[in-house]
């Protein structure tokens, strides 16, 4: 019998890959090709549609000619992608009116506060979010209000507004929806009706008339055109919803934490919606078909592998990002010396929009050993914070955090990981959970993997970390990193904030 | 004490720039960061170009460190950057054999670990990163020596010592196991470091044609053999993994 395969596009913040997935989730081709990223004013951070969809069609055609295939020996594609980000369009020419908005700009920031005291609407129970720059909808609003003769167009029914998904899956078959737990990231979705909420819509002042319909994350939106053509394009799944399908956790109180740009926990909570009272948010986990959809607690963290790109490119201090571990090696300890990377401010659990970064602790005797350290150390200690705010709202303490993500292949960070959460730190086989992710889902949804226990059965552990720290070590870290946070909120003045025209 | 010899003070000096951050010089910018003229630093080059201590890039005429400096050196290719190129591969290498995998460079006649991929049943297994290994006595040391003389005749040198009954202490076979894994592109071993263990690697070169590392599997030699043979199709995947990371660090602009 013919080997069958599917394809997974992971459209994320850094870059656009294709992978090839055989049956038994093993990776048989990889392609990948970054964007540019377009920051026209500080806190300002864009990307252009037009160049990404061009670097999607060029990483699946090679992900496919590498292994030698014909789009006929793929089942399905799947869709995993960069959330929030955002993207309007016009209907008939296919052109977008704005570069895309992206998660982590920060343009929006007065908006939001405006928004955060207009009203009595309840948004935490009815979005599971709260406001803040990071989520779509203040972003499609600011587009509306700030690109001239936007507003009309969108009265006319001549724009559409999408996330990362929605634009892929309009290029690739020329419908127009979205995922579950990609509108889950807008603003505008109710959690519980899964529909956009009109209260939400009304709000933040947008026109129904753009939005995508909301469809289920694995199921056969429609066949592909053009290099793929004939291919079920059958699974769209935020990135960060992705890798905890793809990390197999399918059951209540199973978690893990994603590495790239930023850092990204997620709790499986089932079919409960679990309201935080500790700064995570509540998101769809994803949803199968007609299956009832299953939700998570998030923790975000902005800046995480970020930061080592940043040291890298601004600081030009190493050539590479994994270079950074052999600079950091260079030293035993950070000497003191602690980075909170609020670039565009804090994310969970502190969401605080005025914070910027800073690096505290700074005497004579530090050296780039020690900064190196220092940026490394900021992931863990972030995780750490993310992980006692997860055990306040679910009541359940980790015995062990599943991680992916790029910056797993960085031993010492894997190792100070485990030591500051003072438990096992696990890497599955394989580290591209968000890609299988996407694979998994789009694979369910034609029928190409039986069900769940199959997906499981693939796991398996690739490398493990066990803490060795000693407590008072630990304290004493996270006490002097709990100080360094503090520096860092309370930053931003009033005047500093960007002027919506 | 006698003043220092000026010509080996600068061609130290050339040898110092090259192996900065920018990697590959010109003469021109050699001779602007010297201070001296074009026709000093050209003769200084064609002489450590002789005895393989730089290399003219064909392409671009620059100037690069040559193979037989970085033979002496430590590991030329970061062991971190390595592993971060190779994750995927080594994933699916260790899904496909159902083995262990690791990868090693050359440290001072040893392997380094540099990465480890559990064998995926489970088990409870330790990560073995940053140990070092007898090259003699592990295919992936072959595989680095095969390509490394210098660091062979070292290893030699200080005596090969036997770790079972089958490690190879006669500097003649291991020569002739050395040439065999470089016309083959491949090594193995079975019970030379552990009674009972098997391991067969293959070689990772980067752009210009170098061995900077070896990948490989590790295991119960019952399952990695077949009649005191590498079973052919656990070879094909080790091998077609350490070309797919190869080809990985073709794409690096060095």
């Amino acid at each position: 019998m013919r080997e069958r395969y599917v394809a997974a596009v992971d459209q994320g913040t850094g870059s656009s890959r294709c992978l090839v997935f055989d049956r038994a989730g093993r990776i048989v081709s990889f392609s990948q090709r970054e964007h540019r990223h377009i920051h026209p004013h500080p806190g300002w951070v864009e990307q252009d549609p037009a160049e990404i969809w061009s670097n999607v069609e060029a990483v699946t055609g090679r992900a496919l000619r590498d292994a030698n295939l014909e789009p006929s020996d793929l089942v399905a594609l799947g869709i995993a992608n960069q959330r929030e980000t955002t993207i309007v369009w016009d209907r008939h020419t296919g052109q977008p009116v704005h570069q895309a908005i992206t998660w982590q700009d920060t343009r929006t920031d007065r908006l939001v506060r405006e928004l955060a005291g207009a009203g009595e609407v309840d948004v935490r129970k009815i979005t599971g979010l709260g406001f803040a720059t990071y989520f779509s909808g203040p972003k499609l609003r600011w587009l509306l209000d700030s690109v001239p003769g936007l507003q009309q167009r969108a009265q006319d029914g001549d724009l559409m507004f999408g996330t990362m998904d929605s634009w892929l899956i309009w290029r690739l078959t020329g419908r127009h929806l979205t995922d579950v737990t990609n509108a889950s990231r807008t603003l505008l979705m109710n959690l519980e009706t899964l529909d956009w909420d009109p209260e939400m819509l009304e709000l933040i002042g947008i026109p129904r008339t753009l939005l995508p319909e909301i469809r289920p994350s694995a199921e056969v939106y429609g066949e592909a055109r053009g290099q793929l053509a004939g291919v079920p394009v059958a699974a769209a799944i935020g990135d960060q919803q992705a890798a905890l399908f793809g990390q197999a956790c399918f059951m209540p109180g199973e978690a893990k934490c994603t590495y790239g740009t930023g850092g990204f926990m997620l709790l499986n909570t089932g079919e409960r919606r679990v309201l935080s009272e500790s700064g995570l948010l509540t998101t769809v986990c994803a949803r199968v078909g007609e299956e009832p959809p299953s939700y998570a607690l998030e923790g975000s963290i902005a800046v995480t592998g970020s930061l080592v790109q940043w040291f890298r490119d601004n600081l030009e201090l190493i050539g590479s990002a994994p270079e950074i571990e052999t600079l950091a090696r260079t030293v035993e300890d950070n000497g003191g010396c602690y980075f909170v990377p609020a670039f565009s401010g804090l994310f969970a659990p502190h969401w605080r929009s005025d914070a910027r970064g800073v690096i505290t602790g700074l005497t004579g005797y530090i050296t780039k050993g020690h900064l190196a350290r220092a940026v490394l150390e900021a992931t863990a200690w972030q995780t750490r914070e993310v992980v006692e705010a997860m055990t306040a709202d679910s009541g359940v303490s980790l015995s062990s955090l599943r991680v992916d993500g790029g910056m797993t292949a960085n031993n010492l960070l894997m190792q100070f990981l485990a030591d500051v959460l003072d438990v096992p730190v696990v890497r599955p086989i394989v580290a591209e959970t968000v890609s299988l992710g996407a694979a998994y889902a789009a694979g369910l949804a034609v029928g190409f993997w039986s069900g769940r226990e199959e997906l499981r059965s693939n796991w398996h552990i690739a490398a493990q970390w066990l803490p060795n720290m000693d407590s008072a070590a630990r304290d004493r870290g996270y006490r002097k990193w709990r100080k360094a946070v503090r520096r860092a909120v309370d930053w931003l003045d009033e005047e500093d904030l960007p002027q919506d025209s | 004490m006698p003043g220092n010899i000026q010509s080996i003070e600068r061609a130290a000096a050339i040898l110092r720039l090259l192996s900065g951050r920018n990697r590959r010089l010109g003469v021109v910018d050699l001779a602007g960061e010297l201070n001296l003229p074009k026709g000093t630093v050209h003769g200084l080059l064609r002489t450590l170009q002789h005895v393989g201590f730089v290399e003219q890039d064909k392409d671009s005429g620059k100037y690069q460190l040559g193979a037989a400096l970085l033979h002496m050196g430590s590991s030329y290719l970061d062991g971190n950057e390595l592993r971060t190129r190779a994750l995927n591969w080594s994933d699916s290498l260790a899904a496909r054999t159902h083995e262990a995998v690791r990868i090693g460079t050359l440290h001072d006649s040893r392997v380094l670990v540099v990465h480890h991929v559990f064998r995926p049943d489970d088990s409870f297994q330790t990560l073995d990163v940053g140990s070092l290994l007898p090259a003699h006595a592990t295919a992936m040391g072959k595989v680095l020596l095969a390509d490394h003389p210098y660091a062979a005749d070292e290893l030699i040198g200080q005596g090969l010592e036997a770790f079972t009954d089958w490690t190879i202490t006669a500097p003649d076979r291991l020569r002739e196991e050395l040439t065999l894994a470089r016309e083959r592109g491949w090594a193995w071993e079975v019970g030379e470091l552990l009674a009972g263990q098997a391991s067969m690697a293959a070689p990772i070169i980067d752009r210009t044609g170098r061995t900077v590392g070896a990948m490989g599997i590790v295991g119960k030699a019952e399952r990695l053999l077949t009649t005191r043979k590498p079973r052919a199709e656990l070879l094909s995947y080790v091998r077609e993994a350490a070309r797919a990371v190869s080809h990985e660090l073709g794409a690096i602009p060095w």
